[in-house]
């Protein structure tokens, strides 16, 4: 640690006793807290993108006929970028950036996390990937869907500069992740506080270890694929192109192979979350603490294999199937131990109803929904009727929109106090809760049914007996929409609140280490470190 | 005010609930309705249905069968954690339950809610197991039939019944006879005999499409340098819709498939003057690009090569 103190270092170089300046302190930072906070603001800009991109598409599927897109081009471009933004910057900044940054070194007693300036520039390399994909929008775009399947991704049928941007974009997000898990599994391993031992630690340090191995042996996969695709698109290489003896099936198991354990690293940290919330509002311990922590490292192996159920249709041998979609099933066992245990833990509780525990509530009723169907969708028999229907496009919104979303907001509940000082108004997340909670089952739930009777997903026009159960998806969207606004709402009242949050606001329950503290932290979190019984 | 935040949420658990029930009924009021014989059959959308389209073949009933087995099994599942969840809520808000207990083990309790699931999945994967490989390859394929997909309308060919083949087009909009389905007719519907097993060979050209028709219960990408099998059966003379379902470009939304099943002799009938009227594509099978020349409909397919 530095031992001198310079107000206004440019250089980010070590401050003991007092904060930085304002650039040094946003723009050099080296401090886990402040870009933990950078990337909260990043997720919620990120957020006017993603939830603009869906408003928009649900303005254009509230009745049959096209209404406001232009063509299916830009409607696949609005798609695309809907998926990308949403998945990488908006839910793993949020969760992994900014909660992760900001409460695993408190949580584990560490001062930092193990490389501050690797920790910052993951950071700072969000930035130009979020510009690369807005930008994108405006040259054309990307019309391929999050998934990017060549041929239609080749240059032969996404011609311009906008699928290569997009492609870039997910380049520079992909090397911030991979060095911001290298960060976190440093710090976990080396400076946990003494006496902090791996069976003591806090379950949302659990759930950021899990997800920074999936990280950092998957998103390496995706570098990889699109690194092919960029030189198929450019340099005249034939990776997936068979003409050229490539093959466009590569590419879907590279993809997957990234794309499967990326759904687990959404919700992996908002599993720990929830278990906090839980555990602080019902004012009991978790259940099954070792239990929790081993379904989530098991979800974490066997969600690397199981990448071909998104490939049922591709072709894959009947055997291959069958592997898959036994391996995909087997994943419903740990997730049924998390939920158990979460109802178990509330169970015998004394429970207090605040805006954390009505999210965290909503999630568990809500993932079991997304969960079940997932099931469902694992058997490849079935799934021959509702692969790429929106029966898919419901299960996965309520594992991630209604799921890892709602995590997301449990934790902004819990810690908006400890993180700014300030505490929210009560009233307000309530309605907050409320509001979101009827808007996304409104959006979602119908997709069951139109699925089921086989809309298939991406489709800015659809049969005319598709709109009744479109027409209520998008008053459930707009409601949703509104809900964000209440959101927007309630981070204004919450910063502008003259209340200072005390070190602890929710009681005996709440017994991590970062209730320890004075809300919001000191810049040096630990003067010294804390020792763990 | 926690009281009705109590009462509120077990409102909307009942209301998913009654949601879940209705869409089973839904499902099975869908299938009786579709075993009613003599009318052909459309397997079509409905307006506000809440299951699976009507069943035109095996296929699609044992697909049916195995959908309503898992669909009670995660319907009572969630009913299960939501009813535990209120119960939960009810119970042990803090008002009622002051002090809380601090239990935090019980194995037994934690190995039932371990194995008990794998038992579900056991009764759920053994059913299935069997239907994917029945429903993988057809048994005595009387009929093949060669899908390719092309940005954006479909290519069937027919190389047992004297190896012709044709393109199968959107009708827009306003070219729509009253009683055609606005975004699902085409102008040459895929001909099959009903009670036959068909032979589905795709096979892709530009982009991946998919061959979708859900009330036969057949879906399969078409891949650029892949074939593929799959099968089907119609049960039933009808008119069977389906979309392409694999994002293909920007008229992905636009590219319906028509599968129309009739009686053998009529089949045979169709077949052979069909072989008359696209004898100038000179039988071209799907995948032979050197034959696409010879039709109007393929230029997107020579833009490429």
């Amino acid at each position: 640690m530095a031992t001198a103190s310079h107000t206004h270092d440019e250089h980010g170089h070590g401050h003991h006793d007092h904060t930085p300046g304002f650039v040094a302190r946003w723009f050099f930072s080296t401090n886990h807290k402040d870009i933990g906070v950078l990337y909260l603001i990043f997720a919620v800009v990120a957020a006017f993108v993603g939830v603009g991109l869906s408003l928009l598409m649900r303005i254009e599927l509230q009745s049959p006929g096209m209404q406001i897109f232009a063509d299916g081009q830009a409607w696949n471009v609005a798609v695309t970028a809907h998926g990308v933004v949403m998945v990488f910057y908006v839910i793993m900044p949020a969760l992994i950036g900014g909660f992760g940054n900001y409460f695993v070194p408190i949580m584990i007693g560490a001062p930092d996390m193990a490389f501050p300036r690797l920790n910052n520039i993951s950071f700072w390399l969000l930035v130009p990937a979020l510009m690369l994909a807005v930008g994108s929008l405006f040259v054309g775009g990307a019309g391929t869907g999050w998934t990017l399947y060549p041929p239609l991704s080749n240059a032969t049928y996404q011609s311009g500069i906008g699928p290569d941007m997009a492609l870039f974009s997910l380049h520079l997000a992909g090397a911030s992740s991979i060095l911001g898990a290298a960060n976190f599994i440093t710090t976990i391993f080396n400076m946990r506080a003494p006496g902090m031992t791996l069976h003591k630690m806090p379950l949302f340090v659990w759930g950021m270890l899990v997800t920074a191995f999936l990280l950092l042996l998957s998103v390496p996969v995706l570098g990889g694929a699109i690194t092919m695709l960029i030189t198929d698109r450019n340099f005249g290489t034939a990776f997936f192109d068979p003409a050229g003896g490539g093959d466009p099936v590569l590419f879907q198991h590279l993809f997957w192979f990234f794309g499967h354990p990326e759904v687990y690293i959404m919700i992996l940290p908002g599993f720990g979350i929830i278990s906090h919330v839980l555990s602080t509002f019902s004012r009991k311990p978790i259940f099954g603490y070792l239990g929790m922590a081993y379904a989530m490292v098991a979800i974490g192996v066997v969600g690397f294999v199981v990448w071909a159920h998104h490939m049922f249709t591709s072709g894959i041998s009947v055997d291959t199937r069958a592997y898959f979609m036994a391996a995909t099933m087997v994943i419903a066992v740990p997730t049924g131990i998390k939920i158990f245990s979460w109802i178990a833990t509330m169970w015998g509780g004394s429970i207090s109803f605040k805006t954390p525990m009505l999210f965290a509530i909503g999630f568990i009723f809500l993932f079991t929904v997304g969960g079940v169907t997932g099931v469902k969708l694992a058997n490849a028999s079935v799934d021959v009727i509702l692969h790429n229907t929106y029966y898919v496009v419901a299960h996965f919104h309520y594992v991630l929109s209604l799921g890892a979303v709602f995590s997301i907001y449990a934790g902004f509940y819990y810690w908006i106090g400890k993180m700014s000082g300030k505490q929210y108004p009560e009233f307000w997340g309530q309605v907050h809760f409320w509001m979101t909670f009827v808007g996304v089952n409104l959006t979602f739930f119908p997709m069951h049914f139109l699925g089921a009777q086989g809309m298939p997903r991406r489709y800015p026009d659809y049969p005319d007996a598709f709109a009744g159960w479109n027409m209520v998806a998008s008053i459930g969207a707009y409601i949703s929409v509104a809900s964000f606004v209440v959101f927007l709402y309630v981070c204004y009242r919450t910063f502008t609140s003259k209340e200072q949050a005390a070190a602890n606001p929710w009681g005996e329950g709440a017994t991590t280490l970062e209730w320890q503290v004075s809300s919001p932290p000191p810049f040096h979190t630990f003067e010294e470190l804390p020792r763990i019984r | 005010m926690r009281r009705s935040i109590v009462s509120r949420f077990a409102g909307l658990f009942a209301t998913c609930g009654v949601a879940g029930m209705s869409l089973l009924h839904g499902a099975s009021a869908l299938a009786q309705e579709s075993g009613a014989a003599g009318q052909p059959m459309v397997g079509a959308p409905h307006a506000w249905a809440l299951g699976l389209q009507p069943a035109g073949g095996v296929v699609k009933e044992a697909i049916h069968d195995f959908n309503q087995l898992v669909l009670w099994i995660i319907i009572i599942i969630t009913a299960f954690v939501g009813a535990l969840l209120a119960w939960v809520i009810w119970r042990y808000r803090a008002d009622r339950n002051p002090v809380p207990s601090r239990t935090s083990h019980h194995t037994l309790l934690e190995v039932a809610w371990t194995v008990l699931p794998v038992l579900i999945l056991v009764v759920i994967a053994i059913p299935s197991f069997r239907l994917i490989y029945w429903e993988d390859r057809a048994v005595d394929a009387e009929v093949t039939v060669n899908v390719t997909g092309r940005q954006w309308y479909w290519h069937y060919a027919y190389p047992d019944q004297g190896n012709f083949a044709y393109d199968s087009y959107p009708i827009q909009e306003a070219d729509l006879k009253p009683g055609q389905l606005r975004n699902l007719t085409v102008d040459e519907p895929l001909v099959i005999p009903v009670g036959a097993n068909i032979r589905v060979i795709t096979t892709g050209q530009d982009v991946i499409h998919s061959f979708f028709v859900p009330s036969l219960g057949v879906q399969k990408y078409t891949i650029p340098g892949r074939t593929m099998e799959t099968w089907m059966r119609a049960d039933r003379p009808g008119t069977f819709y389906g979309q392409c379902n694999q994002i293909c470009g920007t008229n992905h939304w636009f590219m319906p498939i028509v599968v129309q099943a009739v009686p053998k002799a009529e089949f045979d009938a169709w077949a052979a003057a069909a072989k008359q009227r696209f004898a100038q594509d000179g039988g071209a099978p799907a995948v032979t690009t050197a034959a696409a020349p010879a039709e109007a409909g393929t230029q997107v397919a020579e833009l490429r090569r």
